[in-house]
């Protein structure tokens, strides 16, 4: 029966082909019937293929250009009734496509191995793991003490317990982790002295600043954490991203796991990621709004953004600062600075795109102006002059 | 009217102007800052001087002996009596001294280090990889700040510093312009390159300037104030600063001055080119009319919006163009355009006379501009326009042959493009067929209101006329409104029927029955005339009306709004109620299909008949709502009532428990939150709950129930909002927040977590709110009013932006996706090669054919 199939593998988009194949079961078709069903499929396919000259960026610009104007500007959104505060919106949907560093709010889906998700505990457990730690929220004070030259730490024991800590665990992983300084035992918590030889009190007030931000445990980065079940799976939802270091860790699933910062996925996990990231990250925008943009529209921009191998937003520093035509360059932002920039260069501009032709009043080369059936005739006098 | 194109611009190459192209291009030299004689005449070596072009109607260009309209303006120059600095190459000049030897002119680096960095800026630039390239010359052009001393002739380097805005400072001492193009001019050609600049388009020692090119006269005219004086342009205004600082500069090192007052001078002649280059750089005081306006000087002219990249050259004023308020008109066609007469004798269609049509035009010239339908000129052959009035018409009459173009006023039929901002997305410009109807309002049938995203509270359109055969084939072919049903957006029909008609059609095929007499006068009135007709019997129901429309061997089976089957067997309507999700917007499969199936005539053509019939079966039928409509059965009221209490109930024993502290916490919440959420959720779910009752309770056949059930017009939720209960006020998505103090309005206690006193409205609009209950109402909508205000432009900039990055962006003959320098970015467009517009929802319809072939 797939021999059928195998047949229409070049005619006919794979998507399609397993859906038929799907649909074709279901309705206990016969073999001669699927082959008819799969002509009238490759017909119809051919009659919805695009045309050649179709200014597809235009009609791209154009689907998000309009269901813009639709989108709310509710910034943050909590689906169902305890969840992590995520952008959503038309500030979302900028953000993504300028490509920020970082979202205005990072987060994290993480997901953890079979063998650690049996009771609610092991994962209550895994995810205090992963919540960053800093001193200061164990601490009850910090005191700078200007005549010993220390500072003084106050530990708070009922934070302590809370959380699990014990005083020479924190003192085994201060020493470690905070640098420049000599860390002592004291009756209520540490003394701290900075190592320089010269104490002022900017190194001392600097000092005591890091040691509030000293990490204890967890990752970096991730400020709060709260497992929940999704989709039958139990998901630890994390505000703050910091995808490297949680794939590293042996309890979570890195197939699953994912962040919202395109740029930690297009450096831990490759550009491919990055591109999926941009178009799942759109398209949970565009469903949230309750729109209806074509999945196409989505992908073709992260494609475009994508397309380099570094990720580009759509912005005067990114794409449409990159193009190589001064002149459509300068009729987007700051026109002068690239016309300077080119005098200097001497850039040429060789009017292959639109905005250029529609300045100097020429035909734009899409659609209808793309075809040149006119052969130039310039060019065979001259060839016949050198003859 | 034969207009070949003869040459067309290939590229457009850029560079700085040199001293010596600008000695050529110049025709005049400027030596006096006075402008006119006293007779008013332009001063020669003045601003104004003619030789520089013409902007007075009786003069004569003296440089190429045209006149005001065909002098395109010519060049002059002025002698700088000490250079100075273009502010615009500033950083540039710096980059220069930073990075050559101050003895040599070598850049600071070892000749093998150039060579290297020389071959990875070609591997880069050949590579198209140009921000790598900018990188590269950046980092190397930041290392040689550090070198102390030239490898080359082995001197000591000093530290140049800029004092702003254009004060070059070697070791704390002040390098004169004069020292900076001294240091520039020894700069070698190669070590231009390996700063990343041409060396034939910009030499450094150019960014110095002694010569200054004056623009033309024509870029800046005077204008002739209505009291007979003249207003000069701003750049003229600027230009004179200079020639009158210049000649005093000039005067006083010719004199012999103190050195202090020459520099005096000259740094006053550097600020006042600087400002006409531009008025708006930091730390240099602005330019200002006396007014204290400041001057729009040559920066200003280009930069933003109304500059002249974005508001003359990427966009055009066209001619051949008309704007009025548009109006409904529900029996003109989808693809028609009413056009006042008014407006038609204005407009006009280039007419080439031949020997068929000459005595046509000659009858339009005959009647002339004044009277409908006439002509209003006449182009020779030798391009020469003659306007048709009572003295010319006798002899245009007599003279006009074949070859000549009669320009005639339009008339019903002809190609026109429609069209209103924002022009969001393609169809919000269209071809219609142009019709002429009295009035002084452009019409149009409301169905194609949706694409145009217009209304008629006072919405103004524009109306184009295309003036070459080309352009009205490309417009009828590609831009009619039947070829753009089916949004590229998301694969749906944009276009269909709407409000009455959905209602009309409802109710018609729903249980409507009609003598055979009263059946054919519907159909008749709807202009549906049709051979099937004849086959009705005594008692002809609404399905079988409605079957009359389909085409005959039409079949169909899709699902109406509430999930019920409907079938159309062989163009009979067999089974199910027609409405919102078969004919509507967005969502109407029926119109899809039968667009698939048939040609875009055909599909257009049903949607405006069932639009039609629609419309008219309401008329026929009467469709009314009064405010007994929104009423509700006592005992559901009493249930609604009931509901509400027992809401605020269960608030209220939550805002207990929360006082109690015995409220079990949310994960991820406070206390205060978990109250919020818990309460928000409980008067949500009693508006439905209150929707779900209302609905159980009404008459079917009460209108208000049949536009909701028919998808016509609001729903469920907006009845049981009029009859019974308005329900939650949320301002960003949550209850209004107590912002005086800890309540929403003084009447209240402070820090009242009740519902009523967070917008909790328990009224329904017929029963009437309370004040704070109405203010409550009035404060969403003005949420509402704010959220689309801010909306608005961000979304507009996020547009451009998308556009202008993806304006190039096409389908190859190979069927890739490239832009304009021919780079791929997709192999096959969404991976399959489907146009979106074409297809049905983005999808081959896979379920669909089966179907159909099971059917067979």
């Amino acid at each position: 029966m797939s021999d059928i199939y195998v047949k229409f593998e070049d005619k006919l988009p794979g998507r399609v082909l397993e859906e038929m194949k799907v649909e074709a079961k279901a309705n206990k078709l016969t073999d001669a019937e699927i082959t008819k069903a799969l002509n009238e499929a490759v017909k119809e396919y051919g009659e919805s293929l695009i045309s050649p000259g179709e200014s597809i960026g235009i009609i791209t610009a154009e689907s998000f250009g309009e269901a813009g104007t639709q989108m709310t500007l509710d910034v943050f959104h909590m689906a169902g009734v305890a969840e992590i505060q995520v952008t959503r919106g038309l500030p979302r949907l900028i953000e993504l496509f300028d490509a920020r560093k970082i979202p205005s709010t990072p987060s994290m889906e993480v997901y953890l191995k079979p063998e650690h998700t049996k009771t609610e505990k092991t994962i209550r457990k895994i995810a205090s793991y992963l919540k960053e730690m800093k001193l200061n929220e164990i601490s009850k004070e910090f005191t700078l003490n200007i005549m010993s030259e220390s500072i003084e730490v106050e530990l708070d024991e009922k934070k302590m317990r809370d959380f699990g800590f014990k005083k020479d665990e924190i003192y085994e992983t201060l020493k470690k982790n905070l640098k420049n300084a000599t860390i002592k035992d004291s009756k209520k918590g540490f003394t701290l002295k900075p190592d320089t030889e010269e104490i002022n009190l900017s190194i001392l007030y600097k000092l005591k600043e890091n040691a509030k931000d000293a990490l204890l445990r967890g990752i970096p980065k991730i400020k709060q954490v709260l497992p929940t079940k999704k989709d039958g799976k139990y998901v630890i939802l994390c505000a703050g991203s910091n995808l490297k270091k949680v794939l590293k860790m042996d309890q979570v699933e890195e197939k699953l796991t994912i962040s919202n910062n395109l740029f930690e996925i297009a450096t831990t996990l490759g550009i491919e990621a990055a591109r999926q990231a941009i178009i799942n990250e759109s398209v949970a925008v565009i469903e949230n709004q309750g729109l209806d943009i074509d999945i196409r529209h989505v992908m073709f921009l992260a494609d475009l953004m994508t397309q380099t191998g570094v990720v580009r937003g759509i912005t005067r520093g990114g794409i449409s600062g990159e193009k190589e035509s001064v002149l459509a360059r300068a009729s987007f932002e700051t026109p002068l600075n690239h016309l300077i920039i080119a005098s200097l260069t001497g850039g040429k501009d060789n009017l292959k795109s639109v905005i250029e032709n529609v300045m100097v009043n020429q035909p734009i080369p899409l659609g209808t102006g793309l075809p040149e059936l006119v052969s130039s005739i310039g060019d065979k006098k001259e060839k016949e002059t050198e003859k | 009217m034969t207009e070949n194109i003869t040459k067309k611009i290939k590229s457009i190459k850029f560079s700085m102007l040199s001293p010596n192209s600008v000695k050529r291009m110049s025709v005049a030299k400027i030596v006096t800052p006075e402008l006119y004689d006293r007779e008013g005449y332009p001063v020669d070596g003045g601003l104004m001087d003619i030789r520089m072009g013409v902007i007075d109607p009786g003069l004569k260009c003296k440089t190429c002996n045209q006149r005001l309209k065909e002098c395109p303006g010519h060049f002059g120059y002025m002698d700088l009596a000490r250079p100075v600095l273009h502010i615009k190459y500033l950083d540039t000049i710096l980059r220069y001294l930073r990075s050559t030897c101050l003895e040599c002119g070598k850049i600071l680096v070892e000749e093998e280090k150039i060579k290297k960095h020389l071959k990875n800026v070609r591997d880069a630039e050949q590579e198209r990889r140009y921000k790598v390239k900018k990188n590269l010359i950046n980092a190397f052009a930041n290392s040689i700040k550090l070198v102390k001393k030239c490898p080359h002739c082995k001197a000591k380097q000093k530290k140049i510093t800029i004092e702003k805005p254009s004060t070059i400072l070697e070791d704390g001492k002040r390098l004169t312009p004069i020292q900076i193009k001294a240091r520039l001019e020894k700069i070698a050609d190669m070590d231009i390159i390996s700063l990343g600049n041409n060396p034939e388009s910009a030499k450094p020692e150019w960014m110095v300037l002694d010569i200054l090119a004056v623009p033309p006269v024509t870029i800046r005219p005077s204008i002739t104030l209505q009291s007979g004086e003249r207003s000069e342009d701003d750049l003229t205004h600027k230009l004179s600063d200079i020639v009158r600082i210049n000649q005093r500069l000039f005067e006083n090192i010719n004199a012999g001055a103190p050195e202090i007052i020459i520099e005096d001078l000259w740094d006053l002649l550097q600020y006042h080119v600087t400002t006409f280059f531009d008025n708006a750089v930091a730390q240099v005081p602005v330019a200002r009319h006396r007014s204290g306006q400041p001057l729009k000087t040559l920066h200003e002219r280009i930069k933003t919006k109304e500059g002249r990249f974005r508001h003359n050259l990427a966009g055009k004023r066209v001619n051949f163009s008309a704007r009025t308020v548009i109006s409904a008109d529900p029996r003109i066609r989808f693809n028609e355009v009413g056009v006042p007469k008014v407006i038609a004798m204005e407009l006009t269609i280039p007419e080439k006379v031949t020997e068929w049509n000459i005595e046509w035009l000659k009858g339009l010239i005959k009647q002339g501009p004044k009277n409908y339908p006439g002509a209003n000129y006449v182009i020779r052959p030798d391009s020469r326009k003659k306007s048709i009035t009572d003295e010319t018409q006798e002899a245009l009459l007599e003279e006009l042959q074949p070859g000549y173009v009669v320009e005639r006023h339009i008339v019903d039929g002809d190609i026109s493009i429609f069209n209103r901002q924002p022009s969001l997305h393609r169809m919000s410009i269209m071809c219609h067929k142009i019709i002429i109807l009295p009035g002084k309002s452009f019409r149009l049938n409301p169905a194609v209101c949706t694409p145009y995203g217009a209304d008629f509270d006072g919405d103004e359109m524009n109306l184009h006329i295309p003036q070459t055969e080309e352009a009205r084939s490309e417009a009828e072919i590609l831009m009619s409104v039947e070829n753009h049903i089916i949004s590229p957006k998301n694969g749906l029909n944009i276009i269909g029927s709407m409000e009455d008609a959905i209602s009309g059609l409802y109710l018609l095929t729903k249980n409507m029955k009609f003598s055979k007499k009263d059946a054919t006068e519907l159909l008749f009135s709807a202009g549906i005339v049709n051979d099937e007709m004849k086959d009705f019997k005594n008692e002809v129901s609404g399905k079988e009306i409605f079957s009359i429309v389909i085409p005959n061997d039409f079949t169909f089976i899709g699902t109406s709004k509430n999930g019920d089957d409907v079938e159309i067997k062989k163009g009979q309507l067999i089974e199910g109620v027609i409405d919102k999700a078969l004919v509507g917007e967005d969502n109407g499969q029926l119109i899809r299909e039968i667009y698939a199936k048939y040609d875009e005539q055909t599909g257009i053509e049903f949607l405006a008949k069932i639009f039609k019939l629609g419309i008219e079966t309401l008329l026929k039928s009467g469709f009314t709502i009064g405010i007994s409509d929104s009423d509700v059965p006592e005992k559901v009221n009493k249930k609604n009532k009931d509901l509400i209490e027992k809401a605020k109930l269960k608030a209220d024993n939550l805002i207990t428990d929360y006082e109690k502290g015995k409220l079990e916490i949310l994960p991820g919440n406070s206390m205060e939150e978990t109250l919020e959420l818990k309460i928000t959720e409980i008067l949500n779910k009693v508006r439905n709950d209150i929707s779900e009752q209302v609905n159980n309770s009404v008459d079917e056949n009460n209108p208000t129930i049949i536009m909701a059930n028919s998808g016509a017009k609001g729903n469920l939720l907006n009845v049981a909002m009029m009859s019974s209960c308005v329900g939650q006020q949320a301002i960003k998505g949550k209850r209004v927040k107590g912002n005086y103090s800890g309540r929403a309005l003084s009447l209240f206690k402070k820090g009242d977590p009740s519902p009523e006193a967070h917008g909790f409205i328990e009224k329904g609009y017929k029963q009437g709110l309370n004040p704070y209950e109405y203010f409550f109402g009035a404060m969403t909508g003005r949420d509402a009013l704010m959220d689309v205000a801010l909306r608005t432009p961000k979304s507009g900039y996020l547009y451009r932006r998308l556009s202008n990055a993806l304006q190039d962006i096409r389908v190859e003959y190979d069927s890739t996706v490239r832009d304009a320098e021919k780079s791929i970015i997709q192999f096959k467009y969404g991976e399959d090669g489907i146009d979106i517009a074409k297809s049905d929802g983005g999808k081959i319809n896979v379920k669909k054919i089966i179907k159909q072939i099971k059917k067979k």
